[in-house]
């Protein structure tokens, strides 16, 4: 076998930390190694250009590089071996950046370090093989999950693009937080004239198949094959029948229940359509405040309802979808406020949250759009806003910003003075973080024309004085005390991961971060990738994000669903594992441990043996090391390349 | 090359490709300085991890083994670290039992996002190998062999 080993200087990342002519001399006196050069960028045009010229010129059947992590660049490489003609397994990383220059300082430790991990390399590498991918088709659907903004952004142009999308949505219906807004910054557009038409189309669509008040129950297969089980929650209401007519809402008699669209400042029926653009516009019966489902009594709504859609006795249904590839679009949740004693949130009904003063401000509110204090519905005229209830505070592990709270409260600032001329906001603010497009200018008309007070510090306390709130803080920029009178306070909360979502990653099979927010694939090149093939992100799932870059993200997870399935067939990964039938005694524990049903026992001359269905194998390797016989082994990672790595470690 | 004696010591570390080789890159991005004593195999999963493997790596003269995952319930693989859960602690039972200190032995869980924390684990782990200092060497076979027909 004849090996070339590629010491890469990566400019100064290596080189500055790592001596690579000195790595590059070291794996000349390896086994096999025929040359063994440096390079400034390997990763570059003419880096690859001399790796592919050096395999022809000395008649090559590996490569070594030893550069960054192979998560960053080994398909880059492999791509370059294969143009040089040889296969792109026989290629193997010593990443000798990430775990070694950028790690320490002392040169001769790192250059010893990555001399090893050289070494390693070309052990693994001697024992490589070829490898042939096999082909599988694929089932060109796309399932949705999440219906806000980018969900619904990623269903239509998928949908526009000629697939089949199944979108689901837990909620009676899709908009998600967009559709509670009044009016988004920085425009003052109204937010549901922007969203609703949207909402239609999606409802419209020939190519979209809506389950709204549905979860995904379990999700199996792998890219281009998954089957998902979605759950049909009960909503008490034949949505076939049910025509939106809303005679059901004005006559039901329990008109107490909560109103979860409204942010609980109102109070709704048991059965109810959430707000009047919904879609599908479909009543759902909350079983936790209908007299019919706890007592057995009332009935009301089966008797008005024309079409005679109310059905108490349903129950849950789980259909099950076969698509190709999945979007996850499930969007955030506002931080628990609460945590907040100090605030008073949950205590004095006139501490609200920037959502519930959102659906205060906004027409088809419980107020009609009129600002009115919780407590007594009276006008308020000072209003103090408090940014960062839940972002940017250690102490409460939040110790990300969300990001859009700036934007937010300035734009509920100016709605305010719009509605109520004669009124006064206060914001006390730690910095403001408007980094968008008109962003920072929008923030500043809400202190210059529309007299937004601004004060820089952080609130110590709320506490009631008589019909009023003192809220006390520091003013960081004066250097006293500020005391403000409100009327009415309103949190600026953050935005947190959605609730369930660690459940949901792990159906999915993706890696969430300690905050429950979905891990993209590479933070900057891999934005809307997930690490499970054919599963993409759209939306602050990811991380907070406001409308235009939840929309901009969710075409582009679109796009990267278009691509996939621009393809007829995908290419299975070839290091998968294999069963040599000789060893195998037909145990069956391969069977048992696989967590992908991969591996099956067929009949061989009358003894059963194992076989692995590769296009399934996702090549994890459980399987080797249950195997008593050591007859199945996983391409590519196999027990002796393994251990090649270790004694190359322990040698010297 | 041999390792600069006396400072370094060999540390193998057994990482799956996801979470925590993930994480190692991403203390590597972020600078995050560590001990050079580690040296990492990757792997597609902590389930691919024989015990025996972390056996052999320290009979072959390694001090430490150090295995990492991705947290329990958050395999790429859906359950492959639960099997590496179980194999690694009765592995780490047995240890005492053929002579090998089990403190030369750990097996944690670190995730992508987790830089910090691995560059913590790093550290930690490297010290407690420097407290136990280089591990008993065993005496080559065909030595002893030669050794004993000699007599």
């Amino acid at each position: 076998m004849k090996i070339g080993v590629f010491v890469c200087h990566c400019g100064s990342n290596i080189a500055g930390a790592v001596d690579p002519a000195k790595v590059a001399e070291s794996a000349r006196a390896l086994p096999d190694v025929v040359i063994a050069t440096d390079t400034l960028y390997a990763c570059s045009e003419p880096g690859q250009q001399g790796i592919i010229d050096a395999v022809k010129e000395y008649e090559l059947d590996g490569v070594v590089v030893a550069s960054c992590t192979p998560r960053m660049h080994e398909a880059t490489f492999r791509r370059a071996v294969e143009r040089a003609g040889i296969n792109r397994y026989m290629f193997e990383m010593a990443n000798i950046r990430e775990h070694v220059s950028w790690i320490g300082k002392d040169k001769e430790a790192n250059t010893n370090k990555a001399a090893e991990l050289v070494g390693m390399a070309v052990e693994k590498l001697r024992r490589d093989r070829p490898l042939i991918p096999k082909q599988f088709d694929i089932n060109k659907r796309v399932m949705i999950i999440g219906g806000g903004v980018a969900g619904i952004q990623a269903a239509l142009d998928c949908a526009d693009g000629g697939l089949e999308v199944i979108l689901v949505e837990k909620t009676s219906s899709i908009g998600g937080k967009m559709a509670k807004l009044d009016k988004t910054f920085p425009t003052v557009d109204c937010s549901s004239c922007i969203l609703g038409p949207r909402m239609v189309d999606v409802a419209q669509h020939p190519n979209i198949t809506l389950y709204a008040y549905s979860e995904i129950e379990s999700i199996s297969g792998y890219v281009g094959n998954f089957q998902a089980n979605i759950r049909k929650k009960t909503t008490y209401v034949d949505w076939e029948l049910c025509t939106g007519c809303g005679l059901c809402m004005e006559k039901c008699p329990s008109k107490k229940s909560t109103d979860h669209f409204n942010e609980k400042v109102g109070v709704t029926t048991a059965i109810n359509i959430p707000f009047p653009q919904a879609i599908p516009k479909k009543a759902v019966i909350d079983a936790e405040f209908c007299t019919k489902l706890i007592k057995g009594k009332c009935g009301v709504c089966a008797k008005v309802c024309p079409s005679k859609a109310i059905k108490y006795e349903m129950e849950d249904e789980v259909v099950t979808e076969n698509v190709g590839a999945v979007v996850v679009a499930t969007g955030f949740d506002l931080f628990d406020y609460s945590v907040y004693g100090e605030y008073g949130a949950g205590k004095y009904p006139d501490v609200i949250t920037s959502l519930q003063y959102e659906r205060l401000l906004s027409a088809s509110g419980p107020t009609g759009g009129h600002i009115k204090r919780p407590s007594d519905g009276k006008e308020p005229k000072n209003i103090v806003f408090i940014q960062c209830v839940g972002s940017r505070d250690k102490s409460v592990d939040r110790p990300y910003c969300s990001g859009f709270c700036c934007m937010y409260t300035a734009k509920q600032a100016i709605l305010t003075k719009d509605h109520i001329p004669d009124s006064q906001s206060y914001v006390f603010y730690m910095d403001i973080r408007s980094p968008g497009k008109m962003y920072d200018e929008f923030t500043r008309r809400a202190m210059e024309e529309y007299g937004a007070r601004y004060i820089r510090g952080r609130v110590a306390m709320v506490y009631p004085k008589g019909e009023k709130y003192i809220v006390r803080g520091a003013d960081t920029l004066m250097g006293t005390t500020a005391e403000i009178e409100a009327d009415l306070v309103v949190l600026a909360v953050g935005a947190e991961a959605a609730k369930g979502s660690p459940q949901l990653a792990e159906k999915l099979r993706i890696s969430y971060d300690k905050y429950g927010f979905f891990m993209e694939g590479h933070p900057k090149l891999k934005p809307v990738e997930t690490n499970t093939a054919g599963v993409y992100l759209a939306g602050a799932c990811q991380g907070p994000k406001d409308i235009p870059s939840s929309v901009a993200q969710g075409s582009a997870a679109a796009a990267k669903v278009l691509g996939l399935f621009s393809k007829d067939k995908l290419e299975s990964d070839p290091q998968v594992s294999h069963v040599e039938i000789k060893r195998c005694v037909g145990c069956g524990k391969c069977v048992e441990t696989c967590p992908f049903g991969a591996v099956k026992l067929v009949d061989f001359r009358g003894m059963p043996k194992a076989e692995v269905i590769e296009t399934v194998c996702q090549g994890c390797g459980i399987c080797a090391v249950t195997c008593p016989q050591g007859a199945i082994q996983l391409e590519h990672f196999t027990d002796n390349q393994i251990l090649a790595e270790v004694n190359a470690l322990c040698r010297s | 090359m041999s390792v600069l004696e006396g400072k370094e010591l060999r540390i193998v570390g057994f990482l799956c490709n996801w979470c925590s080789y993930g994480g190692a890159d991403t203390a590597g991005v972020g600078r995050m300085s560590q001990p050079t004593d580690l040296r990492i195999i990757r792997l597609p999963c902590s389930g691919r991890i024989n015990p025996l493997f972390i056996v052999k790596t320290l009979l072959s003269g390694a001090d430490g083994v150090l295995v990492s995952g991705c947290h329990p319930r958050d395999c790429h693989y859906a359950e492959g670290n639960f099997y590496a859960r179980r194999r690694l602690e009765v592995l780490k039972r047995f240890l005492p039992i053929v002579g090998i200190e089990p403190a030369r032995f750990e097996y944690t869980w670190v995730s992508a996002s987790e830089g910090q924390r691995w560059q913590k684990v790093v550290s930690t782990f490297t010290d407690q190998i420097h407290g136990l200092g280089k591990a008993p060497r065993l005496t080559p076979s065909a030595e002893a062999l030669a050794a004993a027909s000699a007599l």
